[in-house]
């Protein structure tokens, strides 16, 4: 048995993560945005052998859309970790997405508009 | 039940998004430790600001490092973010993190799909924005200046920041207060009025 002292250096976050994730190198964020909207599909099962986490995220992504990182955010997860679990529920299509942001920095101008507009109504 | 929800209710049912909103904009609030960063979000954010850490690593590159070193950490990175509906069908969310060079892959995740970047400013301390904008510069993100006015710090003309830090006669500066929801605003406002004007 090892103390909790002599114990930290081997569970910390980094550690943790890895175990998560099964040892997997993390997804980059092609395959989600930190902005990517996402939630529950309607009438799924929750996977057989769901580990805490997956569980936490099924419970909070059933009650409606939230972003990649709120996600995160929320249930104290690094954001790799989010991603790659989010990555694999989709992939079972256990989630619907919001249609994907643009990736590259060429915004389209309806968008911006919209931003600047919806700025403009909170001064009034 | 209806008229009277619990505040639990309330919270919970505040996290989400809209069901009608479609798209998700986001924009970088970025600037050295301690610019102000959180405070802006928070200021403008419709949900408490969220906080979440990036690894700085893969996940196998840092095994022996752990194993060889006794208490080392790994490193990580937080990053704040905040939510903003901004019509019906499209919210922004805004992320903010430090510009150090060493996180790299925190910004590359964090600039794919950026509208652009709002820079904060401390007039006192305007060289620690130097490696700031090179990495904004670096990710070919177009940016905006908001200088932070702090109450204790020296007043800056708008000419004096732009030398100083050797800015594109068109890259707006706008002095700003992120404690205020309006002024913190009105930044973004800039922003976004420039980056149409690259748009057209």
């Amino acid at each position: 048995m090892t103390g909790p002292g002599e114990e930290s250096p081997v569970t910390s976050d980094f550690v943790r993560s890895y175990v998560i994730t099964g040892g997997r190198s993390l997804p980059s964020s092609d395959e989600l945005a930190l902005h990517t909207l996402v939630t529950l599909a309607p009438d799924r099962t929750l996977p057989l052998g769901a580990g805490p986490e997956v569980k936490a995220i099924w419970e909070l992504c059933s009650g409606g859309y939230l972003s990649v990182a709120e996600v995160a955010g929320h249930l104290g997860l690094p954001v790799g970790v989010a991603r790659l679990l989010l990555t694999d529920l989709s992939e079972q299509g256990h989630l619907l997405r919001r249609a994907e942001p643009p990736r590259a920095q060429n915004v389209d101008r309806a968008t911006l508009e919209k931003v600047l507009n919806g700025l403009q109504s909170l001064i009034g | 039940m209806d008229s009277n929800p619990s505040s639990a209710e309330t919270a919970q049912k505040s996290i989400y998004v809209s069901s009608a909103v479609t798209n998700a904009a986001k924009i970088l609030v970025v600037g050295h430790f301690a610019v102000g960063k959180t405070t802006f979000i928070g200021s403008l954010s419709e949900i408490t600001p969220l906080r979440t850490e990036e690894k700085m690593t893969q996940a196998s590159a840092h095994v022996d490092d752990l194993r060889g070193v006794t208490g080392k950490t790994t490193t990580t990175v937080a990053l704040d973010f905040g939510r903003l509906t901004l019509s019906d069908d499209l919210v922004l969310y805004l992320f903010g993190t430090p510009g150090q060079q060493r996180f790299m892959q925190l910004w590359e995740d964090m600039a794919r799909g950026a509208l652009g970047a709002l820079l904060l400013v401390d007039p006192a301390r305007l060289e620690e924005t130097f490696p700031v904008i090179d990495l904004i510069e670096g990710y070919g993100l177009e940016y905006a200046i908001a200088v932070n006015c702090f109450d204790s710090a020296p007043v800056y003309e708008e000419a004096e920041v732009r030398e100083a830090l050797d800015l594109l006669p068109d890259t707006p500066v706008v002095h700003c207060d992120a404690r205020d929801q309006q002024s913190s605003a009105k930044a973004l406002i800039a922003l976004v009025r420039h980056l149409l004007e690259r748009t057209s």
